[in-house]
């Protein structure tokens, strides 16, 4: 074992990069499951993203094109979503399911003439000064725009729900949508607006994915980061800073467990695979013993007669 | 007269029934472990499944399922295409064996063919290809072209046909270069391009700059030219786009040649269960071009290296070779048999960690 091979700065910067998918499709959900809507369809959502992101940086050779596109087809595509259970009033569980299904589908064929194409490299954005501090300025300032996008995009929400009126508005319509109809707010359009939000996130962490982390499409991309990020809400208690404290961890025992692989510990690797599961679940469970519950309304169908 | 007769009614009948029988096609199904697009494994199922349709053309009829999970769901994917009327149906991961053979059970008049497991049945046929000799040329080229005497190897699951990759381009390795050391990580998926990414960067952070892979996606590759001067192989597929730089040269999976041939048995009546492995001398594993990136002597050593194991000169298990815990497995110039490779669960001496169990 040589644990001197790991280097602390290399580790905690790659903790940054592995965390900000599911960081993004995570508060994006987290923002739809507050307005009382379950979107299952994360993983759809990502997968749509990455390739809209992709083929649209292919094409113009701009990864900030990219990004947009990747928002913009991951919101269109939850709008499939808000169709189906805001207007149709169909079961959001089923339809969340079939979302992602058909986002796994669709990516696939749009996809088919991108693979094995490299797409133009996302700049990292190093912060002057801040980065040339010894250490620190390794692990947070020298990143790729995304990474601090990530971080000021939980920071809004947060601000959001927590001071503002239109956060209050939103959680009324997920905690009570039939009070929050009552008062005269548009809860449809609300969730709508809310469903789309989740969506442009989830289309930005898939992205992130196919056009930073790997860089490149494959079919099937994402593999369940959708999955985790959905798990993750839930095990934050609909607290945005605790999605990211959960993607954090997430991500952070990931790239550690490969490096400890990698320096040779003796811990058996079932042990060290399975351990970001399980520290995260662990430490956002014990976290939520507080009096945290999910928003009354979550799941439940709307119709403005009942 | 009346003989003739009956001779004639005969030849017509005899006639028809081969034109009813030409006339049913025969329906081959492929059950896949990634996506047809990964690029890699998959990807040249796929291919394979492709050169059937142009062989037989509308004679065969394929069908195939893509991203089956190992495991339960697999016997369910399995079981759904046996009941569609599949004649033969191609299981092409380890994680299928026990589906295969519990289907194949159910159904006794379909012929099944398993990739790289070790059961067979009545109509389970098995097949795979000796990547370790693949393996063996990579770990020459990888032994010779590494400055920081670190190769990194990213690992799928702790089955027979990984240990015996691991250990034949260690062997071969450290033939080329008594310095070099193997760093491995088992990433416990076949296919996460995210998690495949993630372990040759840490790999690379570490030190290594040669990074070998078991898993299927390109993401290692790409992963090593960001990092720039850090070399791979391409896995199961040419991986053709990565060249010359990082990917120097690869390992390719024909399985075509196999996958027509069993086709036809099954048309012919002929199949029944075989066991075949086959190596690069008959052609179900291809050495994609070795790139200009490697220097002209150490290109004509792997040729060379490669040549004597297809004419069967030479055998990447070839002793004197000892186990991990330094018990002696092969004594001067024996040759590993089949049986010892094929459940192959301990690493050579000189490999450092843990094989997981």
């Amino acid at each position: 074992m040589d644990l001197s091979s790991i280097t602390p700065a290399l580790l905690l910067a790659s903790l940054m990069v592995a965390a900000t998918p599911i960081l993004l499709a995570g508060i994006g959900e987290l923002v739809v499951e507050r307005a009382g809507v379950l979107n299952l369809g994360v993983e759809g959502m990502m997968i749509t993203g990455a390739i809209f992101g992709f083929a649209a940086t292919i094409e113009t050779g701009s990864p900030l094109v990219g990004f947009a596109a990747a928002a913009a087809g991951g919101a269109l595509l939850s709008l499939l979503f808000a169709l189906l259970t805001q207007i149709a009033l169909a079961n959001q569980v089923a339809s969340g399911l079939a979302l992602t299904l058909f986002g796994l589908g669709l990516s696939s064929l749009l996809g088919q003439d991108y693979v094995g194409l490299k797409p133009t490299p996302t700049p990292s954005f190093n912060i002057p000064l801040l980065s040339d501090i010894p250490f620190l300025g390794h692990v947070l300032f020298s990143h790729d725009l995304m990474v601090y996008f990530g971080l000021g995009l939980v920071a809004a929400v947060w601000a959001l729900l927590k001071y503002s009126r239109a956060g209050l508005i939103l959680r009324a319509v997920g905690e009570n949508h039939d009070a929050a109809h009552a008062l005269g707010y548009k809860v449809v359009r609300i969730r709508i607006l809310a469903i789309m939000f989740g969506g442009a996130c989830a289309g930005l962490g898939g992205s992130y994915i196919s056009l930073i982390r790997v860089p490149q499409w494959t079919e099937g991309m994402t593999s369940g980061a959708g999955w985790i990020a959905l798990a993750l809400v839930v095990f934050a208690s609909w607290k945005p800073g605790r999605v990211l404290l959960g993607a954090w961890l997430f991500g952070g025992v990931t790239v550690l467990q490969l490096n400890l692989q990698a320096a040779g510990l003796a811990i058996p690797v079932e042990y060290l695979s399975m351990s970001p599961y399980l520290i995260t679940i662990l430490v956002l469970v014990i976290m939520s013993a507080d009096k945290s519950r999910a928003p009354a309304s979550l799941g439940r169908i709307f119709h403005a007669s009942g | 007269m009346k003989l003739t007769h009956i001779l004639a009614s005969a030849a017509m009948a005899l006639g028809l029934a081969t034109a009813a029988v030409a006339q049913d096609k025969t329906k081959v199904g492929f059950i896949y472990v990634g996506p047809v697009g990964d690029g890699g494994w998959t990807y040249e199922h796929d291919q394979a499944r492709k050169a059937v349709v142009e062989h037989f053309g509308d004679k065969v009829e394929t069908v195939y399922q893509e991203s089956v999970p190992e495991g339960a769901d697999a016997e369910r994917a399995i079981t759904q295409m046996a009941l569609q009327g599949a004649d033969l149906i191609f299981t092409t991961s380890f994680g299928y064996m026990d589906a295969t053979i519990n289907v194949a059970k159910k159904f006794p008049d379909v012929k099944f063919e398993h990739a790289t497991g070790y059961k067979t049945a009545e109509n389970v046929s098995i097949y795979s290809a000796r990547f370790y000799e693949g393996r063996a040329i990579q770990g020459h080229i990888a032994g010779k072209m590494t400055d920081s005497n670190i190769v990194g190897y990213i690992a799928s699951f702790p089955i027979p046909e990984v240990i015996r990759g691991i250990n034949s381009a260690y062997i071969h390795a450290r033939k080329a270069n008594p310095d070099v050391e193997f760093k491995i990580i088992w990433a416990y998926t076949w296919f996460d391009p995210a998690k495949e990414a993630d372990a040759a960067k840490v790999l690379i952070e570490q030190g290594a700059d040669v990074i070998l892979q078991h898993t299927d996606s390109t993401a290692p590759l790409a992963a090593a030219q960001n990092a720039g001067d850090v070399i791979g192989f391409g896995q199961a597929s040419d991986m053709a786009e990565y060249k010359p730089s990082p990917r120097v040269s690869s390992i390719i999976d024909n399985w075509a040649p196999y996958y027509i041939d069993r086709v036809q048995a099954v048309m012919d009546g002929t199949w029944e269960t075989k066991d075949t492995w086959d190596g690069i001398g008959p052609g179900m594993v291809g050495i994609g071009e070795i790139t200009e990136a490697v220097p002209e002597d150490v290109k004509a050593e792997a040729l060379a290296l490669k040549e004597a194991i297809a004419n069967g000169e030479y055998h990447p298990f070839t002793g004197p070779l000892n186990k991990q815990d330094g018990t002696p497995w092969l004594a001067e110039g024996e040759v590993a048999d089949d049986g010892t490779l094929l459940g192959m669960d301990f690493y050579v001496e000189g490999l450092t960690g843990e094989i997981p169990q």
